[in-house]
């Protein structure tokens, strides 16, 4: 009846996942109780569940995701800790077993339910902005892609508390994660949370592509789209050629670990190497499906705080695409240990050297556009400061590792773990976080507190080179990664630094909370109505703020890069008068929450090996797919008159506080 | 149908916007690409893993080309006649659409027919596809193509009931020719199945 589930399952003898059980059960109940108590559950249900609203939909992917960094970061800490006690034999405090899922789940956690919902959210909120959109291509599907990733964090949580998580580290190597060596449901709960968000990720990434292609406003050309759509543009591309490899490389792991099959193992002709090969194939592109993005933010931010137009706009754009081409003839340098033979590591060498080409590039033209610029150093520009040195550190250690020769004494040691904490905490968190802070005003109305947002770059800052720096130290001694424990004892004052540096970062986290509540609290003192804070350059900046839910009364048309900067150097000359219309719309769907609730019963289901379960909501997902689409009232028109009567009290807003 | 027009050519200057027939028919043209990404990961384990067999069989002790060549005309055919749908689709003779999706149905469910004896007899024989990793690989890729003619024959019988309770309109045209691009991926993939898997598994 319930497969391989039953009461065993629970961990009730560890003490920590039972404080972290009450903790997660106390703190639903206790949103469930407050939401039921405010009577907000129609609310959230139609104005934010069911919404097909880009904004409202990036708000939300935020949301998941701050709460997600709270969890991978509770992760990292536990491992910093553990790490700064386990020194010439001592244990610690986790067994080698929980140890293992630890770091396993604070890598899938922090790369598919951190970094990726936050530059997806970022997108979500931005790019149909700043093309002149009013919503993406297909909001039916932006609104169930959100939903799919939102209940597959769900049951990575949920692994937490009923079962266990995968011990394989967050790649799930095979043979490793095959049913021979990883025989619990770790691996299962990795496989269909994987599986069930990076459907949504594929959805995505076709919808924003579609978007960008399809949508454009009149007059935006190719080359004169902001930088953050470009990026966003060719990290989509990534999206759709990378992530279809990692669906059919689960998908073989799952045959092979549900039905018996040899892909990946170690007997009857499997070929593990072929795992390792195909889950880098997605696995490189998707670290510049991160990046790329955050490239964007920066060089949005730069050009707007130094009153600058970006500095080679041209040759950022190509250099973004010359990464997003290179990005797939690289992957093997994540296995150049693995006896490729000489000569084909020597080209997968060449070629990840010649990535920091354009990266060089792109780095340059952000500092000649601060050069002779007015650069004013707000948060964004401080993070974006931040992230140039951080990223340029973390860069040249990429280049060290490039390297075959060097490779082998470096490869899986700690310097590995320096290395990509450098380039994704200097490169996509801080991104994320000088995006947030850009574009906060524009989805809120109010500016976030700067006082604090600094606080939180200095304490993220300074933790992060006093965590990391020592690990590249350590590595030089052959420390390994993944380490429980370790016998020679002198390690230890360099771990208890690096737990030091965590406990700067914990602070740092904290501030970012502290500004969110202080900003909320003073939001009248912050608002900002007019829609451009910053004095912007691109569209995003010509709605009003938050936007109105079409986002453009009038279409903006658009006559040269950052024409909006242009326009306002013109003197406002847009088509005031030009009569409105009715807009078209879409209309709010509840089949994105319904087939993505299905969607993870049928993770759980067959997690668990509950068949009839597994079989009931895979029926669900397709009968409310089926009503879906032969549903035709999906769009409706916003009458002229209506959208008159709420530009008209914008303006009124806008005056009122002038 | 003649609301319906009319309704949108007052909005006929408003063109661009979300959900737009053209705009349809490229994002789903965008997701087969995705979709051949799948296929050709699937094709690159194959070829990685056919010679991993483990001391079972090789392809050519177990392919029986002229059941194949049998399912690959039905499909062939099958892509011809919903070819013929669509046309019948532009000249708005709906009785017509539905005629040729139903033979193309039919031609679909011969294919599936096919497929469906060729893995019975095969897992009868001992020769499933937990026997070795080509037979893994082979099942994968043959059988993942046999899931996308399942659901492309499912969304036939979705698009029959919506002709007839709805028609032709501009909800249910880029359908059908969604639908119809993904009958002929389906198709090309075939065509690279059978010469890339059967044709050369029997060759070698
Ligand atoms: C913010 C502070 C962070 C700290 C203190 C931290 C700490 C750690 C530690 C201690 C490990 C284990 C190292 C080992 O194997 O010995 C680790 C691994 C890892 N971290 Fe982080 N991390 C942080 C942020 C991030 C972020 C933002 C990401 C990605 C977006 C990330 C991705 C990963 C990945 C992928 C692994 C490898 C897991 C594995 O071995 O399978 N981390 N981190
Ligand atoms: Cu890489």
């Amino acid at each position: 009846m319930f497969g391989k589930l039953s009461l065993e399952a629970i961990p009730y003898h560890e003490p920590i996942l039972v404080i972290a059980g009450l903790v997660g059960i106390l703190g639903g109940a206790a949103l469930l109780g407050a939401l039921t108590y405010f009577r907000k559950w129609g609310w959230l249900w139609n104005e934010w569940f069911t919404s097909v609203d880009h904004k409202k939909l990036g708000i939300m992917y935020f949301i998941v995701a701050l709460i997600m960094l709270l969890r991978g970061f509770a992760d990292a800490l536990m491992m910093r800790v553990q790490q700064a006690i386990a020194a010439g034999g001592s244990a610690g405090i986790l067994p080698p077993d929980h140890y293992d899922q630890i770091f396993t789940a604070h890598g899938v956690i922090m790369i598919f339910f951190v970094a990726m919902p936050m530059v997806i959210g970022l997108m979500n909120l931005v790019v149909p902005l700043q093309i002149g959109a009013r919503d993406v291509a297909f909001p039916f599907l932006n609104n169930l892609s959100f939903w799919l990733f939102a209940v597959s964090a769900l049951l990575i949580n949920v692994s937490l508390f009923v079962g266990e998580f995968a011990t394989t580290g967050w790649l799930a190597y095979a043979p490793l994660s095959g049913i021979e060596y990883s025989p619990g449901v770790g691996v299962d709960y990795w496989i269909w949370a994987l599986q069930i968000s990076g459907i949504g990720t594929t959805l995505t990434g076709i919808n924003f592509f579609v978007t960008i292609l399809k949508m454009r406003t009149k007059g935006m050309t190719l080359f004169r789209m902001p930088i953050f759509t470009w990026t966003s543009l060719c990290a989509n591309v990534l999206i759709i050629a990378s992530f279809p490899i990692l669906t059919a490389t689960i998908a073989m792991l799952t045959l092979d670990r549900y039905l018996g099959m040899n892909f990946f193992t170690n007997d009857m002709g499997g070929n593990v190497m072929m795992y390792v090969n195909l889950i880098w194939a997605w696995g490189h592109p998707e670290v510049y499906i991160l990046i790329l993005p955050a490239f964007g933010v920066f060089s949005e931010v730069i050009a707007t705080f130094a009153r600058k137009r970006l500095f080679g706009y041209h040759t950022m754009v190509w250099a973004t695409i010359a990464i997003t081409v290179l990005s797939f003839i690289v992957w093997l340098h994540h296995f150049f240990t693995m006896g490729a033979g000489a000569n084909v590591n020597a080209f997968f060498g060449i070629m990840t050297m010649i990535i920091a080409i354009p990266t060089g590039v792109k780095v340059f033209n952000w500092l000649f556009t601060i050069f002779r610029g007015r650069l004013e150093l707000t948060s964004p520009v401080l993070w974006t400061l931040g992230f140039i040195i951080t990223f340029t550190i973390g860069g040249m250690t990429g280049v060290m590792l490039a390297l075959p020769a060097a490779n082998f004494v470096l490869h899986n040691s700690l310097f590995v773990i320096a290395h990509f904490h450098n380039v994704i905490v200097g490169g996509v968190v801080f991104g994320m976080m000088a995006g947030l802070t850009y574009w906060f005003p524009k989805a809120f109305g109010f500016t976030l507190d700067e006082k604090w947002g600094k606080r939180s770059f200095w304490c993220w800052i300074i933790g992060f080179y006093v965590a990391f720096m020592p690990l590249y130290v350590l590595s030089f001694y052959g420390a390994a990664r993944r380490m429980n424990s370790y016998p020679n004892a002198e390690w230890q004052p360099w771990f208890i630094v690096a737990l030091i540096g965590a406990l700067l970062i914990a602070a740092g986290i904290a501030c970012t909370l502290i500004q969110f509540y202080v900003s909320v609290r003073n939001r009248d003192k912050y608002a900002d109505v007019t829609g451009d804070p910053w004095d912007g350059r691109t569209l995003e900046w010509a709605a009003s703020s938050p936007p109105a839910f079409y986002n453009f009364a009038r279409l903006p048309v658009v006559g040269d890069i950052d024409s909006f900067w242009s326009q306002k150097q013109r003197g406002n000359e847009q088509l005031e008068d030009a009569p409105y219309t009715d807009i078209h719309m879409p209309r709010n769907t509840v089949a994105g929450p319904i087939i993505s609730v299905f969607a993870m019963i049928f993770g759980f289901a067959m997690v668990w090996h509950i068949w009839w379960l597994a079989g009931f909501s895979a029926i669900g997902m397709l009968v409310s797919f089926l009503m879906r689409v032969s549903n035709d009232d999906i769009d409706y028109y916003v009458p002229a008159a209506e959208v008159e009567r709420i530009e008209l009290a914008h303006q009124q807003r806008v005056e009122a506080q002038a | 149908m003649a609301t319906e027009s009319l309704h949108h050519d007052a909005h006929a200057e408003e063109h661009e916007h979300h959900d737009a027939g053209p705009t349809k028919v490229f994002g789903f043209w965008v997701y087969l690409m995705s979709d051949l990404v799948i296929f050709g990961t699937l094709f690159a384990t194959y070829a990685v893993l056919m010679k991993g067999t483990a001391g079972g069989p090789t392809g050519a002790d177990i392919f029986e080309l002229p059941l194949i060549l049998f399912g690959t005309f039905a499909l062939l055919i099958s892509s011809f006649t919903f070819g013929m749908g669509v046309l019948a689709m532009n000249a708005n003779r709906v009785g017509q659409v539905k005629m040729w999706l139903g033979i193309t149905f039919v031609l679909g469910l011969m294919f599936l027919g096919m497929e469906i004896y060729e893995f019975h007899h095969l897992i009868h024989e001992g020769f499933g596809p937990d026997r070795s990793a080509f037979l893994s690989a082979f099942f994968t890729l043959v059988g993942t193509h046999g899931l996308h003619v399942t659901f492309g024959m499912i969304w036939i019988l979705v698009m029959l009931v919506q002709l007839s309770t709805k028609g032709l309109n501009d909800k249910t045209r880029p359908r059908i020719l969604c639908l119809s691009l993904f009958w002929h991926f389906l198709d090309i993939v075939w065509i690279c199945v059978f010469s890339f898997v059967y044709l050369m598994g029997v060759l070698v």
